[in-house]
């Protein structure tokens, strides 16, 4: 029962985000529909990565929107799209039927949900190559909040040292 | 609506996360738009490895292999904000179809 109410808020949510006209209102659905992806981590018992989801997904991602859509402003939403809409639910409607069909070929629907206790191990226990993938994100993460902060041509300011 | 299995539920949120999504990256015409359609889909694509790992029995790979696609989801997001920022000051717009003028 949870499960469903939880999905279906989900999918409102990230619907309403696409669908609204103003970019903060968007932006603010997004954390919406993150918080509730994170909640649905917790049934599943992903419950550390739930945590970091809540935190990063819908707490740092949503300042970071917020501050962008301040620093550039809004612009109207009311832009024609580029392909027309007709091509664009049948090419979404081709992928997911695609998808669909691997699925049902798999048999997952079949399985059933387990809910083993999970150590704290996931943070350093399982890594191997990725933590050094991370540690690559993470500069390029710094690089990008360094892009985000800067106001293009640096403005070489002459001081008089007396 | 209760009968259904779990499973079933949960895929039904992921194909509809990435549908979505993926719908919003074909028709809108905002940098900052496509950027909240990209973290749509890889929510969806990181509920489908918390799901295969439940499934499967293998919770724990999967938490690891998600924390990794957090970290990459937020990293997208920074550069991808930043470059919006960066164009919307040197072009002026953020309409990714004015954008293609560089071509010229």
């Amino acid at each position: 029962m949870w499960y469903a109410i939880v999905a279906a808020g989900i999918l409102l949510c990230a619907i309403l985000a696409v669908t609204s006209k103003k970019l903060l209102v968007s932006a603010i659905w997004l954390a919406v529909t993150s918080a509730l992806v994170a909640l649905m981590l917790y049934l599943l018992g992903a419950q550390q990565l739930a945590v970091i989801e809540l935190s990063v997904g819908a707490g740092l991602v949503t300042v970071l929107f917020v501050f962008a859509i301040n620093i550039s402003g809004e612009e109207p939403m009311s832009l024609k799209p580029v392909m027309p809409k007709a091509l664009a639910w049948g090419l979404v409607i081709i992928a997911v039927g695609m998808t669909i069909f691997l699925t049902l070929k798999s048999g997952v629907l079949g399985l059933t949900l387990q809910m083993p206790s999970t150590a704290s191990m996931i943070l350093w226990g399982n890594r191997y190559l990725d933590i050094l993938l991370q540690i690559a994100f993470i500069f390029c993460g710094v690089l990008g909040v360094l892009g985000l902060l800067s106001d293009g041509k640096p403005e070489i300011q002459e001081e008089d040292e007396e | 609506m209760t009968n259904l299995p779990v499973p079933f539920i949960i895929v039904l949120t992921i194909l509809g996360l990435v549908g979505v999504g993926f719908y919003c990256l074909l028709a809108t015409r905002n940098l900052i738009k496509v950027i909240v359609a990209l973290q749509l889909i890889i929510k969806g694509v990181f509920l489908a490895f918390v799901l295969a790992g439940n499934l499967t029995g293998m919770i724990s790979i999967a938490q690891t292999m998600g924390l990794t696609v957090i970290v990459a989801d937020t990293i997208v997001a920074v550069i991808g904000l930043s470059m919006a920022v960066q164009i919307r000051h040197k072009m002026g717009t953020l309409d990714t179809k004015a954008l293609s003028s560089l071509k010229r």
